[in-house]
């Protein structure tokens, strides 16, 4: 009764959980061109596109998928193969004891008339199954806690599943071992099925059992008479056998079952077997009920996610489905880390305290996003920083377990908080070159506001700038300026300059203008003069500056050896770092 | 054998497979032997406008990595090689700043002494190779080519710092070009920048510029331009490809990278050279290939030109 409530009760969350889960893959809305894409829309697109898939030739690689990186997991396996192992056998492990042990009732019986979980091999191949499971949990547990795979982190929800996957292959084990070593458990059987009622029989085949097989009696203790042994062998073999393999067979319960010898007793007298297999239970259930919701649906996202993006390979979506193969891939990522190992900026992290640099963590952030937690303005400023310190190298897709397209991902939600209008410093560098090559992707109008938006957030904070007509006066040197610009070592030769004005000269981008100056502020040899005079905000006004191409032409030509290039590059870095100081709550820097 | 660390960065594998499928063909069939080291990360250079301190421990990782290997580094990307050289530069120049990246290094147990080099593609087949050594594995030449050799602003200058090769008047990749038979010419911006490090921060700018170098180059009569760099190459390719349409600009000037343009006067086989992947189409190139090694004329050539083209 309490099993089958329990049961229900557990399937009915768990399904309901599945249906609420798989609905927010076509209510959330991820990117650029999602928002007015309806959920209906988006479902039926889906279904549209599974069917023409199902039936066209892509069936074929769908089964490849299937075959390959759902079942066999070589992704992982090309990846890491410790982390294989671990994976296929917590998996596979658990997967059969699903099968053969949790639905023996159903599955095992139909296909092996005579099962029976205490013969063998099924008695033996449960204890296997289960092995696996703990050996790959101890993998996981050696890989988070003691080798500290770099990059790799662990959250709520991974301990939530090393636990739950703990907790029901211990209290099996253990209450395997428990009923091996319980008088009252070997009693109910010789009372069941073993037919003996002469007290001289009964008391060899206890001995027997107590001896051979781990039963701890209240009755009896060794050492027995070889007479006794060999008689109640013959009771066992014409009474047990045939049902019961030896319990050495089951061997990680008999394992347990021989540390917990000494409390046998009082194991029995606690009903602890009974305790465990509520625990046990429970735990399934639990685990059942609380998987849609847990990392553990990943079992669902993760080959949803391999097999869509196993067929879609580089083919451009329709927006409705892209809208909704990011909203499931969100639930396929396992927190696993492999992206955040792989990933090219990493290094940015050791400058940068921001924990939305690591595409494994980026995705927390993302999910947060994407179900509409209203995030603060300064999470919002540190997702749009992770997203766009990416320099778009593709090598996080590459390498994905699952197969997550996550540089599509990045992109698009790069678009979407870009849009928000939270100056983003990072547009102005060479990362934008992807950005650059994808602007059709985009819409022009969002396109060019981030750019415009950027500059003008460092110009706004030149006074000098604004008040083009203002004379100047003779401001004392900015000496903290000065001596800021020492960053490269190189920068500081500004002083030398002579104002010749070789560098403007040569200046491919001063030179594709009529009226520079107009277009671009301070031109190069003045800039040079405004850092010499520590004219701070001159030199950080000018357009010039992020128009600058450091192709090193004024740099190498220069007479007075001034690093033209190299303090303009510094500069740069000085006035980004003096607006985002400025910025309310800024993003810290180490 | 001759063997590098294989320094591809980010752009290449994303981007322009067709650069690394034909470098790596080409230098097999010269014999470099490549360790790909997977740790690699950016090289740092798109970081360079917003935090030094990123590129530089960016830069300084590769440079550790490649070293606890002891193996020099050979970059495919100029942009690559401009900061690798610059971290290098500055790791041997700057002590106090040397320890400061290595103290970050540390943690991964990884440590910059300045005991490798960085060198790019260019250099190795220069000065590692060298011209009469791949004049000896030639295959076909071409005739009648004339190419806009490119040489990429990050790979010549500052020159102090990157020692590619003369920053007033460099050699190497023409000399490198007309290994293959094509004559390089001579055209006034050839040192000039290819517009793509504005590519994304102001693109009115960036085509501005990269037309400019353009109709300069066919001005001076070049039938191909070609890169050795994949921020010019496809400044030269897809960006080109939209000025074409955006500014009614009638014919391009196509861009070919040079293992494409060595690789098949090597006779590497087609698939590695990837030609039909660059967007504005090469192909026509294989044309003016000839069947002699020797770059005179020889009056039997017409026939092996007719049977090479089967």
């Amino acid at each position: 009764m309490f099993l089958k409530v329990s049961l229900y009760i557990s399937l009915v969350i768990f399904l309901v959980g599945l249906v609420y889960k798989v609905s927010t893959w076509f209510r959330y809305k991820i990117g650029i061109g999602a928002e007015e894409i309806s959920t209906s829309t988006r479902f039926f697109s889906t279904l549209r596109g599974i069917l023409s898939t199902v039936f066209s030739f892509k069936i074929l690689t769908l089964l490849k998928v299937f075959v390959l990186d759902v079942l066999l997991q070589f992704r992982i396996l090309r990846e890491d193969f410790l982390r294989w192992i671990m994976h296929i056998f917590i998996y596979g492990g658990f997967m059969l004891l699903l099968l053969m042990h949790a639905l023996d009732k159903t599955i095992t019986v139909a296909i092996w008339k005579n099962y029976y979980s205490t013969v063998n091999p099924f008695m033996f191949l449960r204890d296997l199954f289960g092995a696996f499971v703990i050996v790959g949990v101890l993998i996981a547990i050696y890989r988070r806690f003691i080798l500290k795979v770099p990059r790799m982190f662990t959250n709520a929800m991974d301990i939530y599943t090393i636990l739950i996957v703990a907790v029901i292959m211990l209290s099996g084990i253990f209450l395997e071992a428990s009923k091996m070593v319980a008088y009252s458990d070997y009693k109910r059987m010789v009372d069941e099925y073993s037919g003996l009622s002469d007290p001289e029989e009964l008391k060899s085949l206890e001995a027997y059992w107590v001896k051979e097989f781990g039963t701890v009696s209240p009755n009896i203790k060794g050492p027995f008479d070889e007479k006794i042994l060999t008689k109640g062998k013959d009771l066992h073999q014409s009474s047990c056998a045939e049902c019961h393999a030896r319990p050495q067979w089951a061997f990680t319960g008999y394992g347990a079952a021989k540390l917990i010898t000494p409390i046998g007793l009082s194991i029995d007298r606690a009903r602890l077997p009974s305790v465990l297999w509520y625990i046990h239970i429970l735990a399934c259930f639990v685990g059942l009920a609380y998987l849609p919701f847990s990392k553990m649906f990943h079992i669902f996202a993760s080959s949803v996610s391999l097999l869509a993006n196993g067929v879609i390979g580089k083919e451009k979506l329709a927006p409705a489905n892209r809208a909704t193969l990011q909203a499931m891939e969100l639930d396929a990522c396992t927190h696993c880390g492999t992206c955040s190992l792989r990933c090219s900026v990493i290094m940015a992290f050791e400058e940068i305290s921001n924990i939305n640099i690591f595409p494994s963590e980026k995705i927390g952030s993302i999910k947060a996003l994407a179900c509409g937690n209203a995030l603060s303005s300064k999470e919002l400023r540190h997702l749009q920083e992770g997203v766009y310190l990416c320099s778009n190298c593709y090598r996080c897709t590459v390498v994905c377990p699952v197969g997550i397209n996550l540089q599509d991902l990045w992109f698009n939600v790069r678009e979407t908080l870009l849009r928000k209008g939270y100056p983003e410093f990072l547009v102005l560098s060479p990362l934008s070159f992807y950005r650059g090559l994808m602007k059709e992707e985009t819409v022009l109008k969002d396109y060019e506001k981030p750019l415009t938006q950027a500059r003008e957030a460092i110009a706004a904070q030149c006074e000098l700038m604004k008040k083009k007509d203002k004379v100047l006066a003779l401001t004392p040197t900015n000496r903290k300026l000065q001596s800021g610009l020492n960053l490269s070592a190189q920068a500081k030769t500004f002083s030398a300059c002579f104002s010749c004005q070789t560098c403007t000269t040569v200046c491919p981008v001063v030179g594709n203008y009529e009226n520079p100056q107009e277009a671009l502020g301070l031109l190069p040899h003045q800039i040079m003069h405004a850092a010499g005079l520590g004219l701070r905000d001159l030199a950080f006004g000018s357009n010039m500056l992020w128009d600058c191409l450091t192709c090193y032409q004024c740099q190498e030509q220069c007479p007075q050896g001034v690093h033209v290039t190299d303090v303009l590059y510094e500069l740069k870095n000085l006035a980004v770092k003096q607006v985002r100081e400025k910025t309310p709550e800024p993003i810290e820097r180490k | 054998m001759m063997e590098f660390a294989l320094f591809l960065g980010c752009t290449i594998p994303a981007r322009l497979n067709q650069y690394e499928s034909s470098s790596r063909a080409v230098l097999e069939k010269l014999g470099v032997g490549l360790i790909d080291i997977r740790e690699f990360n950016c090289c740092g250079y798109p970081l360079r406008n917003i935090d030094f301190k990123i590129f530089l421990l960016s830069s300084a990782r590769n440079l550790a990595l490649a070293e606890k290997k002891n193996l020099n580094i050979m970059t495919l990307c100029k942009c690559c090689y401009g900061s690798l050289k610059k971290a290098d530069f500055l790791m041997k120049e700057n002590a106090s700043l040397r320890k400061e990246v290595n103290a970050t290094l540390e943690k991964e147990g990884l440590k910059v002494e300045g005991g490798i080099k960085v060198k790019h593609l260019l250099s190795v087949l220069y000065k590692d190779i060298g011209i009469e050594t791949i004049k000896g594995k030639m295959d076909r030449t071409f005739k009648r080519l004339r190419m806009a050799t490119h040489y990429g602003c990050h790979a010549l200058r500052p020159s102090q710092v990157v020692e590619f090769d003369n920053a007033v008047a460099p050699s190497l990749f023409d000399q490198l070009v007309e290994v293959t038979g094509a004559e390089s010419i001579d055209w006034p911006m050839k040192l000039e920048c290819c517009g793509a490090p504005l590519w994304g921060i102001n693109d009115r700018l960036s085509m501005d510029l990269t037309l400019k170098k353009l109709n300069d180059g066919k001005t001076s009569g070049a039938d191909y331009l070609c890169a050795a760099c994949p921020y010019c190459h496809i400044q030269f390719d897809q960006v080109q490809k939209r000025i074409l349409s955006q500014r009614n600009v009638n014919h391009p000037l196509p861009s070919i990278l040079y293992t494409q343009l060595l690789g098949l006067s090597l006779g590497v086989d087609k698939k590695s050279l990837g030609l039909e992947m660059n967007e504005i189409p090469i192909t026509g190139i294989e044309e003016l290939l000839s069947k002699e090694t020797e770059l005179a004329e020889q009056p039997e050539s017409t026939e092996k030109k007719e049977s090479s083209k089967d």
